[in-house]
């Protein structure tokens, strides 16, 4: 199999970023999956993490803070023959788009959600992200962040996506294996990365998560909500890495009345009776 | 031409009596125009609809009633001063005026006999129909668009009743609108947007700009068009970005407020460089200001709102055939520029309907989504062209790669900090009004060329001031004539400065409090505005109170 069909580009991020593993997973899964870069699209907000489509040779769209989820899956309704995969960061993902998180959970669009959490902003230099812990100390939480932090899978398995999996930057051959199956799994696919800012987030280090990271026995069922919710609560002390939850559910394209005739939307048109026939009913 | 007010409660189906008559007033020739007001609640308080109608061209509302249908004794407390000397009174016998031009009629009574209290309103249809001599032919196709298939035939022996029960008072007038539609600005725009090969319209529901949203999901399935109900605002916006971003005709409507939350992705259409249509059906702010009502005040935002310069085109719609046309039009000109394109409605223009003659889904001619691209030279999405619009591909649809990028980027879409390309870019954008600004639409204007006041108007007042100037000008000298912006934003210059020239007093009217057009007026040519007509309370000015405000304007 080739390893060339994605180039690479030269990239902004500090030597020894937990980004570069993901990209490198990213560019792997994608050639092992078979894909060309004109049928993928990588999308992003702002953000480390939202770097990523500028480094990756496919279609690109770099949007808002936040905003990536809303473009992404209106992108995917458009034309479903894309691949859709948005790569941003916890901030993006789970702050300021947090709204849109729980609610395209909710729409079931086809697309892959990397969410690059390094539990703390890189971009603006280090303050608390919605998953920071509890007593980081930052320039803004200088008493420590008094906020509990957000649990994205808990979150998620609870508003109901299909596909909810934990990966680390320290285990690549894993990531690559979750972003697989993520891109393969028809709805949205959520995979949390964990991965160190080298730069501002002292305490979630490498180390940190080296000490706490371990891959789900191959006896765990993740199509058992509980349990998968049970093992979303391990932080902590110890940290599940793999798929906790898994369910094959109808997804938008399924469900909508004219995106389920199978024609793409872009490539549908108003027959012109319908038009006329329109206008004729304010007469 | 006659003015009827159906007014009550909310909750005793004055929407419903109104449109079914209006209609059936319309299949009988007649030209008919009526505006909704309504207030914030769901059931209780007081609303109505102004009808009304005739054989000539009508483009707005006027206050003075020809008849009342009250359905509510607060209605003819709050209306009978409106009443013309020699009209009349529509009620139901438990109400409790004694004035001497009601009809009482036991409407309750007679519709509780015929089993279901709701069909009064049927009753009041048929009395009406007889009062100004109209058959009753027709009416069961027109109660099957509006009524349940099991309460047609009620709906019809209320309205058989209501018929048998007065004689007719008015002399029936033919009319020649027949044929012609009868639909409200907010249908009109999302008929408008069907026929430009729309396929995608996202929105969150906001007052006066729902009614968008609801007729395209009334249509869509037939249509091949996807509506999605978004969380917020600002999801709305940014779907409708990315739907367009991969090829798919994208609008999203709102009103000020959820706008306001828009405006971030605005820039991002501007930025990235990806077509967009936006509504503003405004209603009166800030904030909240006044949800079900009528106002012109966002003018100065949209034109400016999102940090940063990037190009943009702001229409106004005038009545419900710009409603159409201009709709389609703006798909076509964010699609040639690809650049966000607003279309400035309002409560009024939005809700009200009117007589137009059908539409032609294919005189404006629109774009198709994206270009070809034949170059053997490497496809850059934002490559430097002569005229700054740079080939569009859409993903997925080429083997070339198609990256956008709200940071400053280069040709290829990439981030980039380059002092040199910044200046380029920012260029290249700002350089697609040269060409935009060529095939703005003039004004239109009304009146003669012999005038003295030229009158400045924007948008839905439209109407008001056409009939205005005709008031105006009654006594035989026509003093009086009005441009009527609809394409505002670049504002159109050339007959503007033409007429300006020549007037000896220029007055703008406007529906908001600090005369916005003609503050644009003033930056974009030094013209200046020698006196103001403004009316901010949430209500459409007419041409009645135009005409008598002009005269106070006089005397200063």
């Amino acid at each position: 199999m080739s390893t060339d069909t994605f180039s690479t580009y030269e990239t902004a991020w500090c030597p020894g970023c937990g980004n570069f593993a993901i990209l490198d997973c990213l560019k792997k899964a994608l050639e092992q999956l078979g894909k060309k870069p004109s049928e993928v699209l990588l999308a992003a907000g702002i953000g480390q993490a939202a770097k990523t489509p500028q480094y990756l040779s496919a279609n690109a769209f770099c949007g808002l803070h936040g905003r990536s989820l809303p473009a992404a899956v209106a992108a995917k309704i458009a034309n479903e023959s894309l691949t859709v995969i948005v790569n941003t960061g916890d901030g993006d993902s789970y702050g300021e788009g947090g709204n849109h998180f729980l609610h395209n959970i909710r729409r079931n669009v086809d697309i892959t959600h990397f969410v690059h959490d390094n539990q703390i902003y890189g971009l603006t230099k280090g303050q608390a992200s919605p998953t920071s812990i509890e007593g980081l100390v930052t320039g803004v939480q200088t008493d420590g962040n008094i906020n509990e932090p957000l649990n994205p899978m808990l979150v998620a398995i609870a508003c109901g996506a299909g596909f909810v999996a934990r990966g680390f930057t320290g285990r690549k051959e894993q990531l690559i294996s979750l972003m697989k199956q993520a891109i393969e799994y028809k709805g949205y696919a959520l995979v949390d990365i964990l991965q160190p800012c080298i730069s501002f987030n002292k305490t979630n280090t490498f180390g940190w998560y080296n000490e706490r990271v371990y891959e789900l026995e191959e006896s765990y069922n993740p199509q058992d909500k509980i349990a998968a919710m049970t093992r979303a609560m391990e932080f902590d002390e110890k940290i599940p890495l793999g798929v906790l939850y898994r369910e094959e559910k109808c997804t938008y394209h399924q469900k909508n009345t004219v995106l389920k005739t199978g024609t793409p939307l872009l490539d549908q048109t108003t027959d012109p009776a319908v038009m006329n026939r329109l206008i004729a009913s304010y007469i | 031409m006659y003015n009827l007010l159906i007014g009550g409660a909310a909750g005793q189906g004055i929407e419903t009596t109104a449109a079914i008559l209006e209609r059936l007033l319309k299949r009988s020739g007649y030209f008919v125009f009526t505006v909704r007001d309504f207030m914030s609640r769901v059931r209780g308080g007081h609303n109505f609809s102004l009808l009304r109608f005739g054989t000539e061209p009508i483009h707005s509302h006027s206050n003075r009633l020809d008849g009342i249908i009250a359905m509510d004794d607060e209605t003819i407390l709050q209306h009978i001063s409106q009443l013309k000397p020699d009209g009349f009174i529509l009620c139901d016998s438990k109400l409790t005026t004694t004035d001497a031009r009601a009809m009482k009629l036991d409407m309750d009574g007679m519709a509780k006999k015929l089993g279901n209290p709701r069909v009064a309103g049927s009753i009041a249809i048929g009395v009406i129909l007889k009062l100004f001599g109209e058959s009753q032919d027709g009416a069961e196709d027109v109660f099957r668009a509006f009524v349940k298939q099991p309460l047609i035939e009620i709906n019809l022996k209320a309205l058989q009743e209501g018929y048998q029960f007065v004689e007719t008072r008015f002399e029936h007038r033919k009319g020649s609108y027949k044929d012609w539609m009868l639909i409200s600005g907010s249908h009109a725009v999302a008929l408008g947007a069907a026929a430009a090969g729309l396929r995608f319209y996202s929105a969150y529901p906001m007052s006066p700009s729902t009614a968008i949203m609801e007729t395209i999901a009334s249509f869509a399935d037939d249509a091949g068009i996807v509506v999605e109900q978004a969380e917020d605002e600002i999801a709305a916006i940014n779907m409708a970005i990315g739907a367009s971003y991969a090829g798919a005709r994208a609008m999203t409507g709102t009103s000020g407020g959820g706008f306001s939350l828009k405006v971030e992705a605005l820039g991002l259409s501007g930025m990235a460089e990806i077509p967009l249509v936006v509504i503003d059906v405004q209603r009166p702010g800030p904030v909240t200001g006044l949800p079900t009502r009528t106002e012109q005040s966002d003018l100065k935002f949209v034109i400016s709102a999102s940090q940063g310069e990037f190009p943009r085109l702001v229409i106004a719609l005038r009545n419900a055939e710009d409603a159409f046309y201009q709709t389609m039009r703006a798909f076509h000109l964010a699609e040639k520029y690809q650049i966000p394109v607003i279309l400035l409605s309002d409560q009024y223009i939005g809700d009200a309907t009117a007589t137009v003659e059908p539409f032609d889904p294919v005189r404006v001619q629109v774009m198709p989504s994206g270009n070809a691209y034949t170059s053997e030279e490497e496809y850059l999405r934002y490559r430097y062209t002569e005229d700054g619009v740079s080939p569009r591909l859409i993903p997925g649809k080429s083997e070339h790669l198609v990256c956008i990028d709200s940071d400053e980027h280069d040709e290829r879409g990439h981030i980039t900090e380059s002092a040199e390309v910044r200046t380029k870019m920012a260029d290249k954008r700002m350089k697609k009004l040269e060409d935009l600004e060529q095939e703005l639409l003039e004004p239109e204007f009304i009146g003669a060329d012999d005038f003295d006041t030229l009158i400045l108007g924007w948008g839905s007042t439209w109407g008001p001031i056409t009939e205005a100037v005709g008031l105006l000008n009654q006594n035989g000298k026509k003093r009086y004539a009005a441009l009527v912006f609809g394409d505002i934003y670049p504002l159109p210059q050339k007959l503007l400065r033409e007429k300006a020239a020549v007037a000896k007093r220029l007055i703008n009217v406007e529906q908001n409090a600090t005369g916005q057009l003609a503050g644009l007026v003033r930056e974009a040519t030094g013209i200046t505005c020698d006196g103001s007509i403004l009316k901010y309370d949430g209500r459409q000015i007419t041409a009645e109170e135009i005409l008598e405000r002009m005269q106070r304007e006089e005397e200063k």
